[in-house]
Parts: structure tokens; sequence; C-alpha cells
């Protein structure tokens, strides 16, 4: 039986320093978290990070694991979220969801905090300065940061085994996981607009790397969670969206598929011949009717191989049922939304849009265009394209459309706003959050698999956390609700 | 019992679809594209002065 698809959104944002002569994103990333967190820092336990792990049991030579830069600025949420600095991005990491659409949720949650940091950094800048940031993926002249998906995976899988269906399953998702990009970057052939503003940066099928020379499939093996069962499969290959359909599909389908292959239900080969170059040829095209070769014979289109994984997740679903990856409620909703886009992609994408976020930003552009008399390559263009993603309310064109009613939401606000300070109910983060909540000055460290509580005595006391579906609400309220101090929590636990 | 669940929802079902095919063209014309130019006006009043330079300014590096 497939495991429960634990699962989890990192983006790192866009920064700009505004109004500074020299603006500098590490120290304009750090002022958004410490305007945030007002002083009330908890440090990350980095002990258990091994980032460099190769999940096919070796390091590449030449490869280049990245680095642990443990001088910057990270902390733990009560949301139980991971809000810091990676490189010279802003990153949130949205604490383990169990499904799909409480990851929709926990992944708004992220936005709404990074809008309230923008307003709270204001008090550390001179006048007249401005930090804003941006939920996109590319600057467009070359440069990526990214966006990556977690799923809990289980371990018995060989990994060449997920690599031959995952590859075919990154290149034709596309379709509905693209936020959409005018032109094209990093030396891909020149294209008026394209559904992926990460496919031009994908150059390997299979690897460690994930600054340089980006994998299809990241092989980074760093489970979080206990490495005899688990792996964490790590997703790089996908878009940042504002569109809440659009991340629910992304989440949801993936979760399906690799509860698919778990249970070695996908008796059917759909690999694609030289999936590095079909990334581009999919992404360049907003008809959707480019076609790839497969390595059975034929040639398809990405919504015909969508079609295919679709088939079989419907017969999955009717034979093993959608337990691990969603349940009874959400399991449903994800496959109907995928049909119903799917057949929409094949009639008309430009119906899908308030949907897609690629749809909804390329009807915006093509308005706009007509309006103006403007033709692709207009600067006008160009600042649509990126002010779509600004993350502050009054800014963001893509808050404008939702207000005009023309963008589906799936998260009423009220939940979205909740979610900033409180962590989902159904997984380990809720432990880890109300650990923070309830004696904030006791955690003194935590991460995704433990936490480490000064208790008023030495020493201070770690408490793993390895199984990603312990510590839950439904485990621990009672017991947070009878306990009266961090001792008396750790001196339950040992019971 | 199961045949008069399916006799109740199947008639509303047609109705629906008549009201739609009525009331979609009225919307569709004129007051569409209203609405439209007015989300266009409006965002020109967010949009970030002097494109060209805003673009341009806009560098991202040391990005995963």
């Amino acid at each position: 039986m497939a495991i429960p698809k634990v699962c989890g959104i990192e983006t790192e944002y866009g920064v700009t320093l505004r109004g500074a002569p020299d603006p500098n994103p590490v120290l304009a990333s750090s002022m958004l978290i410490n305007g945030y967190v007002e002083g009330h820092r908890i440090g990350w336990d980095f002990d258990d990070e091994s980032p460099g792990r190769d999940a096919r049991g070796f390091a590449r030579e030449g490869s280049l694991p990245p680095d642990i830069e443990t001088h910057l600025v990270n902390t733990v949420l009560t949301n139980g979220a991971r809000y810091y600095v990676d490189h010279a991005h802003p990153e949130y990491s949205t604490p383990e969801c169990s499904n799909a659409l409480e990851l929709v949720c926990a992944d708004k949650a992220g936005e709404r905090i990074l809008a309230r940091s923008m307003k709270a950094a204001r008090h550390l800048l001179t006048a007249g300065q401005e930090v804003v940031v941006y939920k996109n993926n590319s600057d467009g002249k070359g440069n990526s940061y990214g966006t990556h998906e977690n799923y809990l995976v289980d371990r018995a899988v060989p990994f060449a085994t997920l690599v031959r269906t995952l590859l075919p399953w990154f290149v034709s998702r596309q379709v509905f996981t693209g936020a959409g990009k005018i032109g094209s970057e990093n030396g891909a052939a020149p294209v008026d607009f394209q559904l992926s503003s990460r496919a031009d940066f994908f150059e390997e099928e299979v690897g460690l790397e994930t600054t340089l020379k980006r994998p299809i499939v990241n092989t980074r093996d760093e489970p979080h969670a206990d490495a005899q069962q688990y792996r964490r499969l790590h997703v790089i290959a996908g878009d940042a969206n504002l569109c809440e359909v659009a991340t629910f599909l992304k989440v949801g389908t993936t979760a399906i598929v690799l509860a698919m292959i778990e249970d070695g239900f996908i008796d059917k080969d759909l690999s694609i011949i030289g999936p590095v170059a079909a990334m581009r040829t999919v992404s360049h095209d907003p008809t959707c009717r480019a076609t790839v070769d497969l390595l059975d014979g034929g040639r398809a289109t990405a919504v015909e191989i969508q079609w295919e994984f679709l088939r079989l997740a419907q017969k999955y679903a009717d034979e093993v049922g959608l337990e691990a990856c969603g349940g009874d409620d959400v399991g449903p909703m994800v496959l109907a939304r995928w049909e119903s886009v799917l057949g929409a992609l094949e009639r008309d994408p430009m119906t899908l849009d308030g949907q897609l976020d690629w749809v909804t930003k390329l009807a915006l552009l093509e308005a706009y265009a007509k309006r103006d008399g403007i033709t692709w390559g207009d600067p006008k263009l160009s600042l649509l394209d990126l002010q779509y993603h600004d993350v502050r309310p009054d800014r963001s064109l893509y808050e404008r459309l939702v207000r005009a009613g023309k963008v589906e939401r799936l998260i009423p606000e009220d939940e979205v706003v909740a979610a900033i300070t409180e962590p989902p109910a159904t997984t380990r983060a809720y432990f880890r959050g109300t650990c923070l909540s309830t004696w904030p000055d006791a955690v003194v460290a935590a991460n995704w698999d433990s936490v480490i509580l000064d208790v008023g005595s030495d020493p201070l006391r770690r408490i793993p956390m390895m199984e990603p579906l312990r510590g839950t609400k439904a485990h621990v309220a009672p017991l947070f609700a009878e306990v009266t101090s961090p001792a008396d929590l750790v001196a339950r636990l040992q019971e | 019992m199961p045949e008069r669940e399916h006799k109740q929802k199947a008639a509303p079902k047609e109705r629906v679809e008549e009201t739609a095919e009525v009331a979609a063209p009225a919307k569709q014309g004129e007051e569409l594209k209203e609405e439209l130019d007015d989300l266009l006006d409006e965002i020109d009043t967010v949009l970030e002065a002097n494109a060209e330079e805003f673009v341009k300014s806009y560098v991202q590096k040391g990005g995963q």
C-alpha cells in the first residue's frame, strides 16, 4: 500500500530593496524576516541537514552540494513553517500538510506572511526605501529561483522507478502548473510567451544540483524523517503559482501519481525521448498542440500524456482508492478538476482564465495589448508580467483580478488568515507549532524532525519527530491541554 | 426510491440549462467588455512608473 503523501512547498521569493543606492538582497531578505518576527526568533537546528546526500546512493563526481548558510536569518513560525534567508532570497517553507487542499491554504498563508513582512520591515528602513517581493521564478534575464515541492515517498521504491515515470510527468504537467512568462531565457529559442517560467532552466534529466545545470528530477536525499522508511521527493521542476486551482492540481495530481508508482499501478511506459528538450517544447506552445516523441514509437501532446495518467488514476481510485493521496474528500476533487482542466486544454486553453496562472496572465496581457495597440516586446507588457506576481496586495495584478471576481478561489480567506499563525492539524507540524505558541521562550531550536526544549534545568531536551504523521492535533491536543510546563511535557512523552 | 431520486434530479437540470442559454449572451457583449475596460483602467493606476527602467532594474542573483 502506498504511504500517505505528506507534502509541502518551499518558495524562494524574488526580492528588491527600492530607494537604496546599492541594494543588498541578503540584507533586504533579513529585514523582512526580522521585521516579521520582531526579535522573537526561534533558531533552526541544523544537526540533521545533509542536502548533499544523493538519493541514488552516491555523490556524483563534480557535483556541488549546496552550502548551508547558518549565519543567515532562520526561524520557525507558530504555524509550523520555516521562514529564512536562502542564498539571496527570502524563503518560506510551508508546514507539512496531509493533502493538496491543506497545502493550498498553507502556501497562500505564506504570501500573506510575506505581505505582512514587507509592512513590518518599514521600521527597519530609512525613509524612501521599501522592500518588495515577488512570487515568481525568474528575473527575465537568465536568473531563476525555485519553488520546490516535497512529498513523502516509500524508500522501498527504487529511485530509478520513480525517475522513469516522473520525467514524462514533470514535462507534461506544465500545461496546468505553468505560471506563464514573456520570452525565453538561458539560451532557449525565442518565443513570445510560454507556459512555464522555469522550463528554460532545466538542462539535465536527473541530478543533485539545484542552482546550475538543473535536473528535471532532483536526487537530494534528505528525508527529514525516518530514513529507513522514507524518502522526501524534492521536486524542483515547478512554478510558483498564485492561482489556487493551479497549486491544488499541481500537488493533488503529483501525489496521486506517486501513490500509483508505489503501488506498482503504472503499467504503461510513458517515457519521452529527450525530456530536457521536451520540457521546452511543451512550455513554448500556448496552443498545447505541440507533440513530443515517445519511447514506444508514437508521438503525443502533453495533454494526451496527461490523459493517460488521468485514466490510470481513475482506475487506481476505483480499484485501490485514494486514501494515501487526499482521501475521500480531496482525492475525488482532484480527479474531477484534473479531468475538466484537461478537457478545456484540449478544446480551448483560454477558457481556463481564472483557474491556471499562465492562461490568466496571457488573457490579461492580450487584453492590455489589444487596448493599447502594443505587441510582444513592449516593456509595458513585461511590467505586467512582473507585477502579476507582486506580493503587495495593493500592487499585485493577480490580487486585482481576484478582487474583480475573475479568479476562482478554493480556500475562504478566513482560513488563510488562520493558517498564518495556526499549524495544520493533521501532521507533526501541529506539535512543532503548538510548542512554539505555548512556550515561545522554552523552544531553543526546532527543525522538521525535532524540537529542542529548555526545561529549566540542564540538559536541553531534544524531542525527535521522525514520523511526519505523529504529533497531530488528534494525538497531542489532549496532552497540551493537561501539561503545565515544558518539563511536564517531556516527562509525559517519556511515559 | 432510487427511481424517484433520479426523477427529482433530472427535472431541475433541464431548467437550469434553459436559463443559462438565455442569460449568457446578454452578459457576453457590452457588459463584459465594459467590465474588462474598467479592470484595465484600474490596473493602469497601480502599475509602476517607467516600465522599461523598472523591468530592467529587476535582477535576481543566487537562486536555486
